[in-house]
């Protein structure tokens, strides 16, 4: 997270820390296991109370964002929840939100202001994984038939998809990729539960038979998806890796204490050098994890041209660097690091996650290649 | 009233268009690590251009960014700084007058150099006319810099030095060095050292040059015999000198995030960058392999985090939120990196790693930087010590046992056949 925050962003941030701190602690978070919604639907309206969901929309829209940028600001809460292990469909509620609110019609308003009081939250269905050699022939598929969209096809892992009363759809149509806005009671949606290695968040598997609806649930153009894909993967990654960062922060914390506190052979497990050299070399990866989605978020909120390969570099390096940090924490913690008592698990449940969503990093680093690539030839 | 960093960059945009030389293609694109092996001529007139570049950077009023005014500087930010290098991209410039001479050298004198001394060799080193080295290392010290053997003895109102220094770059071609050396014996390492001034080309010096496993000559061992300095070109306090010291190893690491420093974004000298890998890729014929794009993403990823860690703890420093030792870790990162970016262009050429002709472009040279890899982890400190530092300033744990730390140096074991 960024070394300085405004006052105005740190009282922000401060306050989502401690309504979390209070109704979220790691016991509650713990037994949330068993929670078929992973978290509380108060909880979650009073969060929206707190800012959570209005930060990528427009003022006229109801929203707004404390310091102008409104994804750096979102990173800053995304970060609480990582350091908090906190549950809540986060990513997908913002990401559906920002993008009713930059592309969305008249129709799609009310879905937006429920989601900006925190009455209802919103899924979002990624459509086909990042794919650098176009987009790949998965997920669903939608036709324009007697004035309605018509959509059919399957997409999993879809997170929050069972507690959400609408689902942001990608599909292929005739003319290319096209986004729907589909409320969950429609008929011919069925929703599959999926296992997952969370313990706060749901995932399920979304099947669509012949589904039906006026073609007023279309967000943007039809078969002109693109664009608002890049903007939406863009938001993801940043949000789920600010809260991967906040997890490896409080892990890496965790164990440097442990390291202090835990005596072997006579002497601290922080005064053996083989141990030293490899908390330097966490210390090192934190920070790049931090100043790397640092520098994405802003890209991404100024419309830098480097956005795109700086949202990747960071997608791959917390994913595969901030995996490496917190399996390192378990194997300095020893035994006690793989149990369900010890707290540890919640930051590898959720750094682990977030590496396999939105694109693996090396998906990322082909994302990556390709924009060095039409670099070359324009150049 | 202090220029703002916009009008400094179009100020600075118009000059270097109007007066330097867009490089070739070969010129920017070519891997970095194997420096070409010059005849001493050519090295010459290469410097010799260097300098009239500089002195041409002078007389604009941009060299020096963030040198104060009253010494020939713009009295400018890291920002201004920033805004230079992004600008100086593909243009011909001064690069090997800028570190050393700049900085290190030039930002210890500002530092801790008497007003006498900052008026006559900041300008000097700004208008190019003074090139400056560190004679710092020596053959027996390894990463244990303070463990200085060279010795300074008071002479009236003089020192004589004599000793070894060494991995000092571009010696031969160098006008003055700044040296650490041993002022008193009898108490412990760090607290027996003095920093100096010495013009190098007087006898009593002697250069020879350090051919490297893949013949670059660039670097030099110094002898140095009764060299006599006057105590008017003493740096900082007798015995005083580790103080500048660790000032002096701060702006080593923080070269790439320093606003006495000119170095186009996106390239680090001796280091494989991405864009010479990408032209690896496409020189071998292999872009379209999805191994090779993969390695080139990773490549390309460890830069922007790399140039993203600089700023977030230069950043940081500067905004006194965390402690300079903190530099450690961006010099971790750049070697690490560095050393990987090496193997991914070593992968991608192929056999041409092996054997290559002139007519492989990007991949000639692989085979030979993949040699060289561990430079970026050795040079200017090796990444054991950064290790050290990050977890015991930054971090907090305990320290390393060393029996030289209390004991006058005279004491202290040197190596196994002079153990006390």
């Amino acid at each position: 997270m960024l070394l300085e925050l405004s006052s105005d962003q740190e009282i922000f941030r401060d306050t989502t820390a401690r309504f979390l701190t209070s109704r979220v602690p790691i016991s509650e978070v713990r037994s949330l296991r068993n929670h078929p919604a992973g978290f509380d639907p108060d909880y979650w309206r009073e969060g929206a109370e707190l800012g959570w969901t209005s930060l990528l929309v427009s003022e006229e829209h109801g929203g707004g964002s404390v310091s102008g940028g409104g994804l750096v600001d979102l990173t800053t809460i995304a970060h609480e929840f990582g350091v908090h292990a906190a549950p809540g469909p986060l990513v997908p509620t913002n990401v559906v939100a920002g993008t009713l609110s930059t592309f969305g019609g008249e129709a799609h308003r009310p879905v937006l202001e429920s989601l900006l009081a925190g009455t209802s939250v919103a899924a979002w269905c990624f459509g086909p994984a990042v794919d650098t050699d176009g987009r790949g022939p998965a997920g669903p598929r939608c036709r324009i038939a007697d004035g309605e969209v018509v959509l059919d096809g399957v997409q999993r892992p879809v997170e929050a998809a069972g507690q959400a009363h609408h689902i942001l759809v990608t599909a292929r149509a005739e003319g290319g990729l096209t986004q729907i806005l589909v409320p969950t009671d429609t008929a011919g949606v069925s929703i599959e539960p999926m296992r997952t290695a969370d313990l706060t968040r749901r995932f399920a598997a979304v099947t669509f038979d012949g589904v039906r609806l006026p073609v007023e649930a279309l967000v943007g153009e039809l078969g002109d998806a693109d664009e608002l894909l890049e903007y939406q993967l863009q938001l993801a990654v940043v949000i789920g890796n600010a809260e991967a960062v906040g997890a490896l922060q409080t892990a890496f914390d965790m164990t440097l204490q442990w390291a202090f506190d835990r005596y072997s052979f006579g002497r601290p497990l922080a005064s053996y050098q083989e141990l030293k050299h490899r908390f330097a070399d966490q210390k090192t990866w934190l920070e790049a994890c931090h100043a790397v989605n640092d520098a994405a978020a802003a890209a991404v909120d100024d419309r830098s041209p480097d956005a795109k390969e700086l949202v990747s570099a960071a997608k791959a390096f917390i994913g595969d660097y901030g995996s490496e940090l917190v399996q390192d924490c378990v194997q300095i913690h020893g035994g006690i690091g793989v149990t369900f008592e010890h707290d540890l698990h919640l930051y590898l449940r959720r750094v682990t996650v977030n590496r396999a969503l939105y694109g693996t990093p090396a998906d990322h680093r082909q994302r990556i290649s390709t924009v060095l690539e039409n670099r070359k030839e324009r150049a | 009233m202090t220029e703002d960093v916009e009008s400094f960059r179009l100020r600075a945009r118009a000059w270097i268009r109007a007066n330097l030389r867009p490089l070739e293609p070969h010129e920017i694109l070519a891997p970095t690590l194997a420096l070409p092996v010059q005849t001493e001529e050519e090295e010459h007139a290469a410097l010799a251009r260097e300098r009239e570049l500089q002195r041409m950077i002078f007389d604009a009023g941009l060299a020096g960014i963030g040198f104060p005014r009253e010494y020939g500087g713009q009295g400018l930010t890291t920002d201004h700084q920033r805004a230079f290098n992004a600008e100086i991209v593909g243009y011909e410039y001064p690069a090997r007058l800028q570190a050393p001479s700049f900085s290190p050298c030039g930002a210890v004198l500002l530092d801790f150099g008497t007003e006498e001394q900052k008026r006559r060799h900041i300008p000097a080193i700004l208008k190019g006319e003074e090139i400056w080295m560190q004679l710092l290392s020596e053959p027996s010290g390894g990463s244990d810099v303070a463990a200085a053997l060279t010795s300074a003895v008071r002479d009236g109102d003089d020192w004589i030095l004599n000793g070894s220094k060494v991995w000092t770059t571009g010696a031969s071609t160098a006008d003055w060095g700044l040296c650490l050396a041993r002022t008193n014996w009898d108490v412990p390492k760090h607290r027996g050292l003095t920093v100096f001034i010495l013009p190098i080309h007087q006898p009593g010096i002697e250069v020879h040059r350090i051919e490297m496993l893949n013949g670059s000559t660039e670097f030099c061992q110094e002898f140095l015999t009764d060299v006599r300095v006057p105590d008017s070109d003493r740096i900082g306090d007798v015995d005083g000198g580790w103080t500048v010291g660790t000032r002096w190893m701060f702006h080593e690491r923080m070269l790439f995030n320093s606003p006495f420093v000119s170095i186009p974004v996106g390239t680090s000298p001796g280091e494989v960058g991405a864009d010479s890998i990408v032209n690896v890729a496409r020189d071998t014929g292999r872009f379209d392999d999805r191994c090779v794009r993969d390695l080139l993403g990773e490549a390309h990823m460890l830069e922007l985090v790399g140039q993203t860690l600089r700023r977030r703890i230069g950043r940081g420093v500067a905004a006194g939120r965390i402690s300079e030792q903190s530099a450690a870790i961006t010099r971790l990162f750049a070697g690490v990196s560095s050393a990987r970016k090496a193997t991914i262009a070593f992968e991608i050429a192929g056999p041409a790693g092996a054997a290559w002709t002139a007519d492989d472009g990007a991949a000639a040279n692989c085979g030979d930087d993949f040699l060289m890899r561990q430079t970026s982890c050795i040079g200017g400190g090796t990444t054991e010590m950064a290790r050290n530092v990050i977890s015991e300033r930054v971090l907090g744990m305990p320290r390393e046992r060393t029996p030289d730390r209390d004991r006058p140096f005279r004491d202290v074991p040197r190596s196994a056949s002079n153990r006390a």
